[in-house]
């Protein structure tokens, strides 16, 4: 059914499709539109699952991963700061290998107080065992926490994943949404039922002392965990397109066989390089783009396939490591090197704190790249 | 002269009562994917990072219980003179730091 609606409510839809069975979550701008939809859902009957109010993010994480733990179907939401606030019990959930899946909301990390896009809160979490993906539009959204599920619950995957949507852009912007019939969503993706969960009638310790004989190999598992996801994530976008019709990957390539400039994109950013990408092929340059969609796991294999025969990567990131460069950026050269590819790259940080990176800025950035020395960061705009 | 304080003695924590078994993991495949039921306490001894071990001396044991009562594990028993369980004794020395009258020593646990 299509319908219209923000990035948030999509977000709540996407939960609630997933039929998640227990929701813990703690308002913040601007995910409070998630919180708020989904407690209405569950208070009209519309969604049955156990809504908890709780007096902190963290404590938000710690609840879902109890009932998780339990073996339930869990959800939460959260941004910025609140993602902060819960790294503790991110890394908990990942090594107690919970399939928890959780909407995060890009926003900037203060100070300055700012509640506009910027993705250095999940870039700041990228080490904690999660999973992440970034949604360019709010079909994106949606679609991305019904495959979440399957592929976070998968046997041998068994990791949360995290869903990220760009503050405003998509949070409060409303788009058409095509919703899936609970029936058809049922076929997709099962009731949860794992193995491990907490059960009075077989008692198991979870989480207890661990020696340096054993914690070794859980850490390994999570390594091998990581590599059947990057399998998994590709197989379900598979599976989900031939259901509904709409395909995903861990990447997607947009005009890049004969390109020589190749954008890489993540978020609501890679729609906008797309449009500018049409724009500049129709001044006769070869621009093409690749989205990242999923960051973690890498997806290096199909990264160094999609930039082989580029002259020029240009790597837009909406973040920023200190001291060094955007995180995107560092992992991209990290990609070309292994495959023995020595491409001119240009690290572009822009679009930090929800300034705009309109098809203009995008024309800025793939003309500085042209006239710019390789292999260098620069930062798109700032006022001089 | 020890037991004055008239406390039960925890000794009945030497013997497994119930049946208990280690759970051996050798193999990475062997292991769950995340921590679970690694086996209790009392059959995965936790000692092996000790670096010296405490030695007490009877003779010069008083038996006023100091040792047994700042032991944090605890990992020494309220016997006369008392013994310390070395399946447990993590070789902190807050006993051997607390003894009135030096009875305890330390012994290097490379020897």
């Amino acid at each position: 059914m299509k319908t219209v609606m923000n990035g948030d409510f999509a977000a709540s839809y996407g939960a609630m499709t997933s039929d998640v069975k227990f929701v813990a979550a703690y308002p913040i701008t601007p995910q409070t539109l998630i919180v708020e939809k989904l407690s209405e859902l569950v208070a009209d009957g519309e969604l049955d699952a156990s809504f908890v109010k709780v007096e902190s993010e963290h404590s938000a994480m710690a609840a879902c991963i109890g009932a998780q733990a339990a073996g339930i179907r869990t959800f939460t939401a959260t941004s910025s700061q609140g993602l902060l606030l819960m790294c503790e019990v991110l890394h908990w959930a990942a090594r107690a290998r919970l399939p928890i899946v959780l909407a995060n909301v890009n926003r900037a990390v203060a100070p300055g107080w700012s509640i506009w896009a910027d993705a250095q809160d999940s870039i700041s979490q990228r080490d904690t065992g999660w999973m992440q993906v970034y949604a360019e539009n709010n079909q994106d959204v949606y679609d991305s926490i019904l495959m979440a599920y399957k592929i976070a619950e998968d046997n041998d995957v068994l990791l949360p994943m995290m869903v990220n949507l760009d503050a405003f852009f998509l949070s409060h912007t409303s788009e058409v949404v095509d919703l899936i019939d609970n029936d058809k969503a049922k076929e997709f993706l099962p009731a949860y039922d794992p193995e491990y969960k907490l059960d009075p009638k077989n008692p198991r310790a979870f989480g207890a002392l661990t020696s340096p004989e054993h914690y070794f190999e859980f850490t390994y598992k999570m390594f091998e965990a990581m590599e059947v996801a990057k399998k998994k994530i590709t197989q379900v976008g598979k599976e989900f397109g031939d259901i509904f019709g709409r395909y995903y990957d861990m990447t997607e390539s947009y005009k890049i066989d004969d390109a020589e400039t190749v954008l890489v994109t993540f978020g609501t950013i890679a729609g906008t390089a797309k449009e500018s990408v049409d724009r500049l092929r129709k001044e006769g340059k070869k621009v093409g783009n690749l989205k990242i969609r999923v960051f973690r796991p890498f997806p290096a294999e199909q990264i160094i396939d999609a930039l082989k025969n580029a002259k020029r990567v240009v790597v837009i990131d909406r973040d920023y490591s200190y001291g060094n460069e955007g995180a995107f950026y560092t992992e991209i050269k990290g990609a070309l090197y292994d495959a023995n590819l020595r491409i001119d790259t240009y690290g572009m940080i822009a679009g930090l704190g929800g300034r705009d990176v309109s098809t203009t800025v995008i024309k800025e950035i793939v003309e500085k790249a042209e006239t710019s020395e390789p292999n260098k960061t620069y930062f798109i705009g700032v006022k001089k | 002269m020890l037991l004055q304080l008239k406390l039960p003695s925890i000794r009945l924590n030497k013997e497994i009562s119930v049946e208990e078994k280690k759970i051996e993991l050798n193999k990475v495949d062997e292991f769950p994917p995340m921590p679970v039921s690694l086996g209790s306490m009392r059959v995965n001894k936790t000692s092996s990072w000790r670096n010296f071990r405490p030695i007490i001396d009877g003779e010069k044991c008083i038996g006023c219980g100091i040792c047994w009562k700042f032991c944090p594990e605890p990992a020494i028993f309220p016997t006369n003179p008392p013994e310390v369980d070395y399946d447990y004794c993590k070789g902190c020395g807050i006993c051997i730091a607390n003894c009135p009258v030096d009875a305890i020593t330390r012994q290097d646990e490379t020897k």
